[in-house]
């Protein structure tokens, strides 16, 4: 297997968390702080929540599902929001869309609207996202495998769902990598279609690493 | 004989692998910058401990980091005492002198402390005006450890007209931030794994101290360790142990502080002490300040650890019992809302009920508590060891000088 001229380097990251002050005691509140809010507020409530629960998957996969479900209750707009899977929109304006049109259809159908009597309200987030170098650089696909293996899961975050994932041919997306510096866009592909939904950011990098064990198996690079 | 503040290099043993390589590289972007904190005492209460302990800490990554630390007359601290209370939502009264004694020390101090450096961060209510008196070189960040959630409004008001010339404020929980026009910087606080009431012991430690404190092992513990005072409920956990005593047997430890400067406190511990009489499997530990060897080995000691608080501000007893690998049930409040989470490392329940629900279903799933524990210290170690706090700082002043 070839090697790169541009080495792969390692990214990780610290989320830098910020309340915008915000708070929704009810549904309807949510629903117009969702429709509201700036998308980066919507990024940290649905795919950074996955920074958050590294190694522990929480009972619903985001804060919005977790919030109605836990906080107010209604666990059927908890399973509601709890499927929307984050990863399928390529543009937070349409998971935005998503998730308002699934509130908007759940209140449309009750008679009033839940609110929390119980449990805490909801305080709307947002974060910022602080590059570190972890020093690692690969050239090779075996060294590519073995620096997923090694860095932690901040890494796994920002290379495949952080930064990357909002601009086109990001320098720091290792499938652009693949694709154009080792001459494998099949590989490339696969990765894109994982995802670490109802699992975690552990459960991606195992399976990430099932694939580059086979690809490599394949190659004779065992 | 106070303990030798721990360097960077001390948490390798007990952090999450490559964290302490992070800290280096992340440090590298402020390496030589300067930081300055400024509380208003350097003995006693959380954050001066917390300053002992992250100085030597960014000295250690080459960040020039000092503290300062505010004088006053007695008249000053009653007043900052009444605003300390007053912004966690009890009513005080507040004079026109009182304000003008607050604002005359800051302004002191403001002239008497060096206080120019890239970063400021300056800790609760009793230093917040200093921003209004010196000259203002760097960022400035208000740093709030109390719970502000319920402020009395004209306290708040009065504090507001200086937390607003910073250029940032940092909270412990969502629910204690304002409306304000600043950002707003949530940094949840941390437990440090190395200090006396959070190291590994051995058994045999354990084991002395509980001898020492009179308590068998022959049966399981149950084990509160808060104040006495009503917003921890201990009434309620002894109301939880005997409806469990009926069907399981066990221990309750409430361990409490003296709870010298809470009026209410001799009162609750003597309801507390009634409730208990008569019962040989409770014990009341009334603790001094210095017991945190004695903490840490009745929670290492305890099967399960309870924290039934109906009212709390970060809850750092949760962290604290979780780090020692155990499940723990806490009240519905504040930040222990934040550190559990329900079924996979405790539960948060909402009431006695519930409470000795979640007890016996522990006693009678071992196996289940025993995974319980080791996610809930897994948990502590990934979000609120001091190594976690350091990092969110340093990613604060990354983002503040750019």
């Amino acid at each position: 297997m070839r090697a790169a001229r541009r080495p792969f380097a390692f990214i990780t990251c610290h989320e830098l968390k910020e309340m915008l002050g915000r708070t929704a005691w009810d549904e309807r509140e949510l629903l117009e702080g969702i429709e509201e809010v700036p998308a980066d507020s919507i990024h940290y409530h649905t795919l950074s929540y996955f920074l958050r629960s590294k190694y522990l998957a929480s009972p619903y996969p985001n804060d919005f599902a977790t919030w109605a479900a836990i906080q107010v209750r209604d666990r059927v707009l908890g399973e509601r929001l709890a499927v929307v899977d984050p990863f399928d929109y390529e543009d937070i304006e349409l998971l935005r869309s998503e998730l308002v049109t699934i509130i908007d259809d759940h209140l449309s159908s009750l008679p009033t609207i839940p609110r929390v009597v119980y449990g805490e309200p909801f305080h709307f987030m947002r974060s910022t996202l602080i590059e570190i170098p972890t020093g690692i650089e690969v050239r090779t696909l075996r060294e590519f495998r073995d620096g997923v293996q090694m860095v932690d899961l901040g890494a796994i975050y920002y290379h495949f769902f952080g930064v990357v994932r909002r601009t086109n041919q990001h320098p720091a997306d290792p499938r652009v990598w693949l694709e154009e510096e080792l001459g494998l866009p099949d590989l490339a592909e696969q990765i894109r279609r994982l995802n670490p939904y109802v699992s975690s950011l552990d459960g991606f990098r195992t399976r990430l690493l099932a694939l580059l064990d086979r690809v490599l198996e394949e190659a004779g690079d065992v | 004989m106070s303990e030798r503040a721990p360097l960077l290099d001390d948490y390798r043993k007990v952090v999450p692998p490559n964290i302490i390589d992070l800290i280096y590289r992340l440090a590298e972007r402020v390496r030589g910058r300067s930081v300055v904190h400024v509380n208003s005492t350097r003995v006693g209460g959380g954050v001066a401990e917390m300053l002992h302990r992250y100085i030597p800490l960014f000295q250690d990554l080459g960040v020039e980091a000092r503290w300062e630390v505010i004088s006053g007359s007695e008249a000053f601290f009653r007043v900052t005492k009444s605003f300390h209370n007053a912004l966690q939502g009890q009513e005080q009264v507040f004079t026109e002198e009182m304000l003008q004694t607050y604002l005359e020390v800051n302004r002191e101090n403001a002239a008497r402390l060096d206080l120019g450096a890239d970063v400021m961060i300056v800790h609760d209510p009793q230093p917040a005006a200093l921003i209004a008196y010196a000259p203002k070189r760097g960022k400035w960040i208000w740093r709030c450890h109390i719970d502000i959630s319920r402020p009395q409004r004209r306290a708040w008001n009065f504090i507001r007209q200086f937390i607003v010339k910073y250029d940032g404020a940092i909270f412990s929980l969502p629910k204690f931030s304002q409306r304000l026009p600043i950002p707003q910087y949530l940094i949840y606080p941390s437990i440090d794994p190395l200090s006396e009431k959070n190291r590994d012991l051995t058994e045999e430690e354990v084991n002395a101290v509980l001898d020492r404190l009179n308590i068998p092992r022959d049966k399981p513990i149950l084990l509160q360790v808060s104040r006495f005072d009503r917003f921890k409920d201990p009434i309620g956990v002894i109301n939880a142990y005997r409806i469990v005593k009926k069907h399981d047997d066990c221990r309750l430890v409430l361990a409490g502080g003296s709870a010298e400067d809470d009026p209410e406190g001799p009162q609750v511990l003597s309801e507390v002490l009634e409730a208990a009489a008569g019962d040989p499997d409770i014990h009341v530990l009334v603790l001094p300040p210095t017991a945190n060897l004695e903490i840490n080995a009745l929670q290492r000691a305890a099967t399960i650890i309870l924290q039934k608080s109906i009212r709390e501000g970060f809850g750092l007893t949760v962290a604290e019992g979780m780090w020692k690998g155990k499940p723990v049930i806490g009240g519905f409040a504040g930040g222990i809302t934040v550190q559990i989470i329900y079924g996979v490392n405790g539960y948060t329940v909402n009431s006695v009920e519930g409470c000795a629900f979640r007890i016996r279903y522990l006693l009678n799933n071992p196996d289940l508590a025993r995974q319980m524990g080791e996610n809930a210290r897994e948990y502590v170690r990934q979000n609120f060891l001091i190594t976690r706090d350091l990092i969110d700082h340093l990613a604060l002043m990354v983002s503040l000088l750019g």
